[in-house]
């Protein structure tokens, strides 16, 4: 059986997927410690995570994923400004704070769903949303996997 | 501007140590033109937040927002131009 995805007319579907290995996150806060946490991580996500490295892997994972779907590798958004959070299903959620949450708003987004998994060494995470508007600027194409 | 006129300047020389140590690379930094693509050198999105953390230390500065991007951490060109403009004020 083959399956298509598509977005409701007028709408466009972006996503983006990440991969970071929980060993190399441990090496990060072995050596940048406070700095690294307090750079990349909202206070709720480091509580969330309670220092498993696993955990920040996948929130990583996340932000990275989030940059990707969104085309805003070039945009200057800080970490923190893309926060995972715990929906009242107990779902990942992704919350958008100052120029993450401006762009999103400029570009109509209007759904986002986050997936987050981790499995020994590796930590993935994967963001499909749904917008209004081009996928990417006129003046520029998404990079190739 | 060539490799050759950089490689003795010391915030380049810096820069090179802090990439030899963080970067991931897929090949000795040594080799690497001022110029070239540290991503298509294997430099990957996490070791570029390692890459960033390092040079904020050895050079006590810290990148605002509007340099957190894929194009500043690019090549050690760029890396160079941004760390100077911080340093500038």
């Amino acid at each position: 059986m083959r399956l298509q995805a598509f977005a409701p007319v007028g709408q466009t579907l972006r996503a983006g997927i990440d991969t970071v290995l929980v060993s190399r996150l441990q090496e990060s806060l072995d050596d940048f410690g406070d700095r690294f946490l307090q750079r990349l991580f909202t206070p709720a996500e480091q509580a969330a995570a309670g220092g498993a490295p696993e955990r920040l892997a996948a929130r990583f994972a996340a932000k990275e994923a989030a940059l990707k779907a969104f085309g805003w590798h070039d945009t200057g958004i800080d970490w923190r400004e893309i926060e995972v959070h715990t929906g009242a299903q107990g779902e990942p959620r992704l919350r958008l704070h100052g120029k993450a949450a401006a762009c999103a708003r400029a570009e109509a987004v209007h759904e986002i769903a986050l997936s987050l998994s981790h499995d020994g060494d590796h930590a993935c995470a994967i963001v499909v949303a749904l917008a209004a508007t081009p996928v990417f600027p006129s003046n520029s194409q998404p990079s190739p996997p | 501007m060539n490799h050759s006129a950089l490689i003795d300047d010391p915030v380049t020389t810096q820069i090179r140590a802090v990439l030899a140590q963080h970067g991931r690379l897929g090949q000795p930094v040594e080799s690497l033109a001022d110029g070239a693509d540290l991503y298509q050198a294997g430099m990957s999105s996490h070791a570029s937040v390692n890459v960033m953390l390092a040079l904020e230390g050895a050079f006590d500065i810290e990148f605002p927002d509007h340099m957190l991007t894929r194009s500043v951490f690019a090549s050690m060109a760029a890396i160079r131009a941004a760390v100077l403009e911080i340093q500038a004020g």
